[in-house]
């Protein structure tokens, strides 16, 4: 699969699917799972029913009958098409996947060390086998001897191939992916059919969709508003047999499928599948429904210092040459002892030496270097020309060197070393031949625009905790540049599992990522655990979501996407909701309006005819589930606002704007209507 | 519309809202076991009691446990007020020998007191012994107000507790109300309006000579109409003003005489009239601000208060506008205000209060699910008489009754929050309670069961001859009739539209079923509610958290009533009293 994009939600594949899916979800046994379609669908069954003893007996309403209910069972197929819609999406990318999952043969290794072929499905846990490059791995499992390049495009997308060794963080290989060079052992971890692909398959497909807390607190809110409406339509008949003024079925379904919350009831679950659809976008696999909920609620966000806050490791930042040396000399000869240091550390200082002076360092050649090693016990590294000795190191270690040699270490590199580290910074000390050129400042790179971020997050209500193995010192002056509310420095392992339980005691909700087998309990404590696709089995399993990028700036985009589907949800709630005034004033007046000319004075909308006025209602309330869909499969627009401007801005949009919109759509269907003659 | 009749509104608003903060004080500290002024008198009683009782005052009970005391203590008193009933004429302080309560008027007396509904299909001064009335009645205005404001007190705990299982000690709390609350300010209410001319006597009632006799037509034995000539009339007495605060105070609202706060030994002066309506309020407004202080959101007390004096004022208005406007079909007639009347519609109402003083005892007796009243809905003015339908309709959360009205409240907050709670993207939160589908289930139970209530008993009784054969006034005015007695009864707000006759088995035993779904069925959802927030983490509030504060909460609140509340009875009152209000306009009336 390549990358995933945006998939265009009028695919022409998906649609077509959905609409044939739309009619066969009409099944009662499926719809009965969303009780306010249901009513929907016993009231299109029963002017159905009516309308065909109506022609039966050449009797009663057929015209207006007929059009009421049409439009009925449009809404149903409706509300069907967007569910349909939602998952279609899942569906296409469940088939690409399912191409990944295709069985494989497996050397399986026997417990005298001879190995015996058995096709992928047959492992289970526990089982040992080879795997060389050319070969797909045939099951999810760990390596547990060897070093290899895997192609994991099958499952992420990316096709740059990724290291698999055995021991550490990267020793979780998934079924499906393939070896490209080297061979590995690796033991099989999970049974047939619980393959992390089987999984995802699952997910996409919303086959093993649950509905989430949320969901369900919403769908009770549902049935119960739509018993109370059932109870005002069906006691309106007997108020309305007293008065003198009875009803027929088609008017009085018509007014309970427009009062019932019929378009939040049809877009509900497409906001969901949507909503997990967006993280599948984004290439995050949520392994519950629960998780994406809990991350829109999350209180507390533990981030990763190296990747997340800053860019990946530390960088040579500036020169500051001793008195008497030019900084250029100093990061000469800097660039000189570095040119053979393969740390991240070690480029970055060739690289400021040639990107502030343009030296490149290409001479060295000539001069018969032997390059001198970083070792624990020296705390240095360097490298012996010609005639020249070169050495960068520790503050503390290059001082006894130059000592050594007879050498002062000038006050003002005392300083500058002491200035780099109090800003966060560690510095290095390079000397030749014994004497101190001067130092180098390595310092972490904060991320462009994660400052704003932070703000942003700090206006939602969510703080940021910075999680590193730096010193305090360090710690805080990156903590205060980059913005977060707090910080844990020399953190291990047990720290972030103390301060998780210490921030949920509070009654918060916290997400953190993390790789590490040490991550894992961790990341199964946090509300909301996200574990990187290159980590651990043991952590993608402790974790509620994986993500395939591997990318620890994930969690912000995770919670973003959290809010944004409750954001949804309370939208439609609320402009459902909200509609039912309107519908009252199409329909009421025009029930009765026969009887008692009077009550025409609550026609507010001038609708033509009684007719037009019940069917123009009954059209909107149909239509308005189809515009609405792209919002439900898009979500709404989220905007990192605090909660008050939030809500005054969606109340005003959805409660107000679902208050007015019906009966200016009302009214623009009557005129249509109307001005075609259909009634 | 004069100034004078705004001017009282404005004070009476007024008062009110001086009243909120020392009232809840007040009974923030009474259920907290803060200490209070009254302590050196009453611990001593207090202990005494539980002594007495065996009541442990350390023993905090759950939610299932709470609400089993409160059936178990309600169920014995109704008993005994019905046994009192059927027996008063054996027992002492009759000097009318009036005989025992009929079985279905006793039951369902016994059922509106034990409610805190106070429906009367009687007059009292007919049907009640003094002591029937002392023991029985009063008795009942006490505890049954009792019971709502400690449930409500159990609410407010529910919020504010945190991972708990425990609400507090039924007996405690009813002891602690009746002792700190109840009794001291009726004391003094009480006497206050003996001040104003309210009678307090157990005399027989006395045998006046009228100054100028009068003929009255009616039927004789042979069915021609016969003139009678009346020279005398009975005036009846009674201990009226020990029954007369707690009637306001407790929002009760069972009058003495058939004619309750009209008649001039219930509600003598201008004076008696203000305190009656001011001690209707007292109680519902201050638990806001107990609300607030005990959950540590002042500002959250004072939103929910902003919403009900919003919905109160909207109400007032309407009724005042409506009833000053007059009956358009009597023409020739003079119906301005004028120095010499207050002008408006005057039938059915007292012409010492005119129409302000009426409208806003009618107002505030039905957002307050008292039911006390000082003149006739059922002559009000179609949309006149609409607002206190509606108010009972809305679930009586525009202050409502003491306790009843913060818990019914709740609910809406609950269904606010919830709606709307999503729109700032986390899960719906009520002050650090998460909102879930337990709360949401019973929630929605709550709003159910006075719906149904309502809706179901009224469908019957249009369209069946033992409910239609009731009606006074047929066509939409005896729908409003219909509608009303069961919204009263379900609503326990007790007061009458008048007009129907509801003293028949049929009226007599729906209503008391209705009364009896509208409170307990009501109240254990809503203890069931303040059982699982107790247990519930609060969450710190942040940025991020819903607010449950300020002029937009107020306002989604207000939305949530009329939307989810109110629109649910538009169908039934387009019939019922819009539809009688735009005939009358034609020239039509009922």
């Amino acid at each position: 699969m390549a990358r995933r994009t945006e998939q265009q939600l009028t695919d022409r594949r998906i649609v077509t699917r959905a609409i044939a899916d739309a009619f066969r979800k009409l099944r009662p046994q499926t719809i009965l799972r969303n009780p306010v379609m249901f009513v929907v669908e016993v009231g299109a069954a029963l002017t159905t029913i009516q309308l065909g003893w109506n022609l039966l007996h050449h009797g009663g309403e057929i015209g207006f009958g007929f059009q009421i209910t049409l439009w009925l069972w449009f809404t149903v197929l409706f509300a069907n098409f967007a569910e349909a819609m939602a998952e279609g999406r899942g569906k296409a990318q469940a088939e690409t996947l399912r191409k990944a999952r295709t069985e494989t043969p497996a050397r399986r290794l026997r417990a005298d060390g001879s190995t015996e072929m058995v096709v992928s499905t047959a492992l289970h846990a526990g089982d040992v086998v080879m795997v060389t490059a050319g070969e797909f791995i045939p099951g999810d499992g760990e390596v547990v001897e060897g070093v290899a390049s895997v192609d994991e495009s099958a499952i992420t997308g990316e096709s740059a191939p990724v290291i698999r060794e055995a021991g550490g963080d990267r020793s979780a290989v998934t079924g499906g992916t393939r070896v490209l060079s080297d061979e590995i052992r690796v033991q099989i971890t999970s049974n047939p059919g619980e393959t992390f692909l089987d999984r995802m398959i699952g997910l996409v497909e919303g086959a093993s969709r649950k509905k989430t807390p949320n969901e369900v607190a919403l769908n009770i809110l549902l049935a119960g508003l739509t018993i109370i409406f059932l109870l005002a339509v069906v006691t309106l008949e007997p108020f309305a047999v007293y008065t003198g003024a009875p009803q027929n079925l088609f008017v009085l379904i018509s007014l309970l499928v427009c009062l019932i919350p019929t378009t939040i009831g049809g877009l509900l679950s497409a906001i969901g599948i949507a909503g997990m659809d967006r993280l599948i976008q984004r290439n995050v696999i949520a392994l519950s429904g629960r998780a994406v909920e809990a991350a829109g609620d999350v209180d507390v966000l533990l981030l990763d210092k190296t990747g997340t806050i800053t860019l990946g490791n530390r960088q040579a930042t500036a020169f500051f040459p001793c008195p008497g040396v030019e900084e250029i000399e100093l990061a000469r000869t800097a660039q000189l002892a570095s040119l053979a240091d393969e740390t991240p550390e070690g480029r970055s200082i060739v690289v400021l030496a040639k990107e502030k002076y343009g030296l490149r360092g290409q001479e060295l050649a000539q001069h018969n270097p032997t390059f001198i090693p970083f070792s624990a016990q020296t705390r240095m590294s360097g490298v012996d020309l010609d005639a020249l000795q070169i050495r960068k190191g520790a503050p503390d270690a290059i001082a006894r060197h130059v000592a050594a040699r007879g050498n002062p270490v000038p006050e003002e590199a005392q300083r500058a070393v002491r200035d780099i580290s109090s800003e966060g910074g560690t510095p290095l000390l390079v000397a030749a031949d014994g004497r101190l050129l001067g130092a180098v400042a390595l310092t972490d790179i904060v991320k462009g625009g994660i400052h704003e971020r932070f703000g942003q997050l700090r206006a939602m209500g969510i703080r940021t905790v910075m999680i590193t193995g730096d010193n305090p010192l360090t710690a805080a002056f990156i903590a205060r540049q980059a913005g977060v509310d707090d910080f844990l420095a020399e953190a291990k392992p047990e720290d972030k599992m103390r301060l998780i339980r210490n921030e949920q005691a509070k009654g918060k909700l916290v997400a953190m990522t993390g790789d590490g087998t040490n991550d894992a309990p961790a990341l199964a404590q946090a509300d909301v655990g996200v574990a990187m696709n290159t980590g651990t089995q043991a952590a993608k399993e402790a974790g509620n979501m994986v993500d395939l990028d591997s990318s620890p700036t994930k969690l912000i985009e995770i919670v973003e996407i959290g809010k944004q589907l409750l954001i949804t949800r309370g939208a439609l709630t609320t402009f459902s909701v909200a509609n039912d005034v309107a519908k009252y004033f199409a329909i009421l007046p025009a029930m009765f309006a026969a009887a008692f000319p009077q009550l025409e004075v609550l026609n507010v909308m001038h609708l033509a005819s009684p007719e037009s006025a019940v069917l123009s209602a009954v059209i909107f309330n149909a239509l308005i589930i189809v515009a609405l869909i792209p919002l439900a499969l898009r979500g709404v627009r989220y905007r990192p606002l605090g909660a008050a401007a939030l809500l005054k801005r969606n109340l005003l949009i959805y409660g107000l704007g679902g208050v007015v919109a019906p009966f200016v759509g009302i009214k623009l269907i009557d005129l249509l209507l109307t001005h075609l003659r259909i009634v | 519309m004069t100034v004078g009749g705004w001017f009282q509104i404005a004070l009476y608003l007024l008062v009110i809202f001086l009243i909120t903060k020392p009232m809840g004080v007040f009974l923030a500290k009474v259920f907290s076991r803060e200490k209070t002024f009254l302590d050196p008198v009453l611990r001593p009683v207090e202990k005494a009691v539980y002594r007495l009782c065996g009541v442990d005052e350390k023993r905090e009970m759950r939610w299932t446990e709470y609400a089993v005391a409160m059936l178990a203590f309600s169920g014995v008193s109704m008993t005994l007020l019905y046994l009192i009933e059927r027996t008063q004429k054996w027992l002492p302080l009759n000097p009318q020998k009036l005989p025992n309560v009929p079985p279905f008027l006793a039951f369902g007396t016994a059922a509106s007191f034990t409610t805190n509904t106070n429906w009367q299909a009687y007059n009292g001064e007919t049907t009640m012994s003094y002591l029937t009335q002392m023991a029985g009645l009063a008795y009942h205005n006490f505890v049954s107000a009792a019971v709502g404001i400690v449930l409500a007190i159990a609410l407010v705990r529910g919020i504010a507790r945190r991972e708990t299982d425990k609400l507090g000690n039924f007996w405690v709390d009813m002891t602690r109300c009746l002792l700190w609350v109840l009794l001291p300010v009726c004391l003094v209410a009480s006497l206050v309006l003996v001040s104003q001319g309210v009678i307090q006597n157990f005399h027989p009632y006395t045998q006046a000579q009228l100054i100028s006799p009068h003929w009255v037509q009616a039927p004789g034995a042979d069915g021609k109409p016969t003139v009678e000539k009346i020279a005398r009339q009975v005036i009846p007495e009674g201990p009226v003003a020990s029954q007369e605060a707690i009637k306001e105070f407790g929002t009760n609202g069972g009058g003495f005489f058939g004619a309750n706060s009209a008649h001039p030994f219930e509600n003598p002066t201008p004076f008696s009239n203000f305190l009656e309506l001011a001690l209707i309020f007292a109680i519902p407004s201050g638990l806001t601000f107990t609300l607030g202080r005990m959950t540590g959101s002042e500002r959250h007390g004072w939103a929910v208060w902003t919403a009900m004096a919003f919905l109160f004022f909207v109400g007032v208005t309407a009724t005042y506008w409506a009833e000053s406007q007059g009956n358009p079909l009597f023409h020739g007639v003079d119906q301005h205000a004028s120095a010499l009347q207050p002008g408006g519609n005057m039938e059915g109402k007292e012409a010492r209060f005119g129409d302000a003083d009426s409208v806003l005892f009618a107002t505030v007796t039905t957002d307050a699910s008292c039911g006390a009243v000082n003149s006739t809905f059922d002559s009000y003015t179609p949309l006149g008489g609409m607002v206190p339908l509606v108010n009972i309709l809305l679930g009586e959360v525009v202050f409502g009754g003491v306790g009843a009205g913060l818990y019914g409240m709740i609910v809406f907050v609950i269904l606010a929050v919830f709606i709307a709670g999503l729109m700032v993207g986390r899960t719906p939160e009520y002050l650090g309670k998460k909102i879930e589908a337990y709360e949401v289930k019973m929630a929605m139970l709550a709003i159910l069961i006075l719906t149904v209530t309502i809706l179901v008993f009224s469908a019957i009784a249009v369209t069946q001859p033992f409910g239609v054969s009731s009606i006074t006034n047929p066509g939409p005015h005896g729908l409003t009739q219909v509608l009303y007695a069961y919204a009263s009864s379900a609503g326990n707000n007790g007061s009458a539209f008048a007009g129907l006759n509801a003293n028949t088995p049929w009226y007599n035993a729906s209503t008391a079923l209705a009364q009896l779904l509208g409170r307990f069925f009501m109240i254990i959802p809503i203890l069931a509610i303040a059982g699982s927030l107790a247990g519930k983490k609060t969450a710190p509030e942040s940025q991020g958290t819903f607010p449950v504060t300020g002029p937009l909460f107020s306002t989604l609140l207000v939305a949530t009533i009329v939307i989810v509340g109110a629109l649910t009875f538009f169908p039934a009152l387009s019939l019922g009293p819009i539809l009688e209000h735009l005939m009358m306009t034609a020239g039509k009336i009922f």
